[in-house]
């Protein structure tokens, strides 16, 4: 006992875990990637910077009014006309008949994928499926433009060489991947439990699918349906090359009708003077164009983490 | 995950009406699922069939013309392969790093770097068209750098690198932590760890995607539509001259209103598809035999 009182005043220097100065090295290279990481910043910042400058100039001429409440865009005209609203009926419609295909096929697929497919096929059709969404827009726009209009005809549509249903159905097909793969990641984070307990029950798998896997996955399905809308706004070869480019208000789906990002594009490819009204318009309708698709990411982003959040 | 039991007939077998309206339900989701491959299938046959006739030399070496039977898509060609080369020089090492970063260096629970986080996720929602904005104003007129192929590169670069950076994240996660408490325990340093172990065992997951990230930027239009690509392009594109590339040049010989050219653009269709498709098809081949399960 009293041998080791004498002990404690000797105690030897705790081992050091750390290294015994700053490793110079490490730290630059912290710093390096931490700037790759500021780049994607830089982006954001940069894109709010580009559209919101000339807007501002824009409807320093224009009233924001004006620009909202107005019905006619005639922007290139003599009198011009800065009316937005055709543009926005445009955008809509077009979205609209690409809901119209892209929604429930995309949820038949996800349900078929996660609930009925085997593995294997799972395994091959769900890339497979991905394929369809490397296709290039201009691709499906040349498609719309050459085949489907043609075809739409031939089945006594009636629709004119450039419209809008045959721009919004193609589209439609072509977003099935987008809704179809983020519905499925959330129907296979469904506990197998909560079928297993229904399928004990007696129910069908008609049931399990409709009843428990579908309800308790919607937030991921809403976020995949919101997300797909997002990418329809936001699209712009497909209407740009099948829809035409008449800024009209009708919910005619025959008719041809002129987006907001078919606008921007169109207007956008001339050699506009810089610093003229008509260049300003493509950074207003642009600014429009990123604050409703920003406020549907931002819808889309919180469903998709709060069905992981839910069963992971 | 483990595979549904079948819903057997087993005990209490069901009413017919539930098994007709099974059946039923199954044809809709089958036809559903065709759906998509239908129209691929259609697409890709009448892009053959319209295409094929123009599929000559010429369209490969030639520049455009108003003669369809002298208009090649030659210099945008070779646009687009420039423009791949300089994209993988800076999308893949930017990409990667923000994903190092992310997965091995930040904090999740600092603020700045889960908004860091969820401004990747809205940016790989932006519209393309978007960034074609963002080129027009800064690179084009605001840097004075003009319509070159450089600005054209530096926007598919923003525009890609999310998905360049969420394909990277996705692999350096699958490396298990069993390699960095190893090479940790045996006194290497983060860095260390992470060049030597990570990165190695990630590589095959990050060129899939990053191949994968190319093969879609080099199919987009929209933003270098803006970035003005459309012009017309006699010879071989250098970094700081006017350039064209090859969905443009497609998009320009739609527009017109002669048959021909649409036949041309179907060609043009034709080899933009047989890039992609290669692509595709060496990402898959290399995640095939390089991937490791851990």
């Amino acid at each position: 006992m009293t041998t080791q009182d004498t002990t404690v005043g000797a105690q030897p220097a705790p081992i050091r875990l750390r290294a015994e100065g700053t490793r110079w090295g490490e730290v630059v290279v912290k710093i390096l990637l931490a700037l790759c990481a500021l780049v994607s910043v830089a982006t954001t910042i940069g894109i709010i910077i580009a559209l919101l400058e000339p807007s501002i100039e824009f409807f320093r001429e224009i009233s924001v009014w004006d620009f909202f409440s107005g019905d006619r865009w005639a922007p290139l005209f003599k009198p011009a006309s800065f009316g937005v609203q055709p543009l926005l009926v445009g955008t809509f419609a077009v979205t609209f008949w690409a809901c119209v295909v892209a929604l429930p096929l995309g949820l038949a697929s996800a349900i078929y994928l996660s609930e009925y497919a085997r593995p294997r096929v799972r395994r091959t059709l769900k890339p497979a499926l991905e394929v369809l969404a490397g296709i290039p827009t201009v691709v499906f726009g040349f498609f719309a433009l050459t085949f489907f209009t043609p075809f739409l005809n031939d089945l006594g549509a009636g629709v004119g060489t450039f419209n809008v249903l045959a721009a919004g159905l193609v589209m439609g097909v072509m977003l099935i991947p987008t809704v179809a793969s983020i519905s499925e990641d959330a129907m296979s984070a469904v506990p197998q439990e909560l079928r297993d307990g229904a399928f004990g029950l007696g129910a069908t798998r008609l049931q399990v699918s409709t009843r428990i896997v579908v309800p308790a996955a919607i937030s991921g399905i809403i976020a995949s349906y919101v997300l797909a809308i997002s990418r329809a706004v936001g699209e712009t070869m497909i209407v740009l090359i099948a829809a035409g480019g008449l800024a009209q208000i009708t919910f005619d789906p025959r008719e041809p009708a002129q987006t907001m990002t078919a606008f921007i594009g169109a207007t956008g490819l001339g050699d506009v003077p810089t610093g003229s009204i008509e260049y300003k318009t493509i950074f207003a309708v642009g600014l429009t164009l990123f604050v409703i698709t920003f406020a549907m990411n931002m819808i889309s982003i919180r469903l998709v983490r709060k069905f992981r959040e839910v069963y992971e | 995950m483990s595979v549904a039991p079948a819903p057997g007939p087993g005990i209490g077998s069901q009413p017919r009406g539930a098994k007709v309206r099974g059946t039923l339900f199954y044809v809709v989701l089958l036809i559903s699922v065709s759906v998509g491959f239908v129209l691929l299938f259609t697409l890709i046959a009448d892009v053959l069939q319209k295409g094929v006739a123009y599929l000559d030399p010429i369209l490969f070496t030639e520049p455009n013309s108003t003669n369809p039977d002298k208009a090649g898509a030659g210099p945008a060609i070779r646009g687009t392969i420039y423009m791949m080369v300089l994209l993988l020089v800076m999308v893949v090492p930017i990409g990667v790093g923000t994903a190092i970063y992310l997965e091995e260096y930040a904090n999740r629970e600092r603020w700045y770097n889960r908004l860091l986080e969820l401004n990747i996720q809205n940016l790989a929602a932006v519209p393309s068209i978007v960034y074609g904005i963002l080129g027009l104003a800064f690179l084009v007129r605001g840097l004075g750098l003009g319509r070159v192929l450089l600005a054209g590169a530096l926007i598919l670069t923003l525009l890609v690198l999310p998905t360049v950076i969420v394909a990277s994240r996705e692999a350096i996660r699958g490396v298990p932590d069993s390699i960095r408490q190893g090479a940790y325990a045996l006194g290497a340093t983060q860095w260390q760890v992470v060049s030597r172990q990570v990165l190695p065992a990630a590589i095959p997951g990050i060129a899939t995607g990053s191949i994968l990230a190319l093969a879609r930027a080099i199919g987009e239009t929209a933003p270098l539509l803006l970035v003005g690509a459309l012009t017309y392009v006699a010879v071989d594109p250098t970094l700081l001259g006017p350039f064209t590339a090859l969905p443009v040049q497609i998009y320009q010989w739609i527009a017109r209103p002669q048959d021909e050219f649409r036949l041309l653009a179907a060609a043009g269709i034709i080899v933009l598809l047989a890039i992609l498709l290669t692509m595709n098809a060496f990402a898959i081949w290399l995640r095939n035999r390089y991937q490791r399960r851990w």
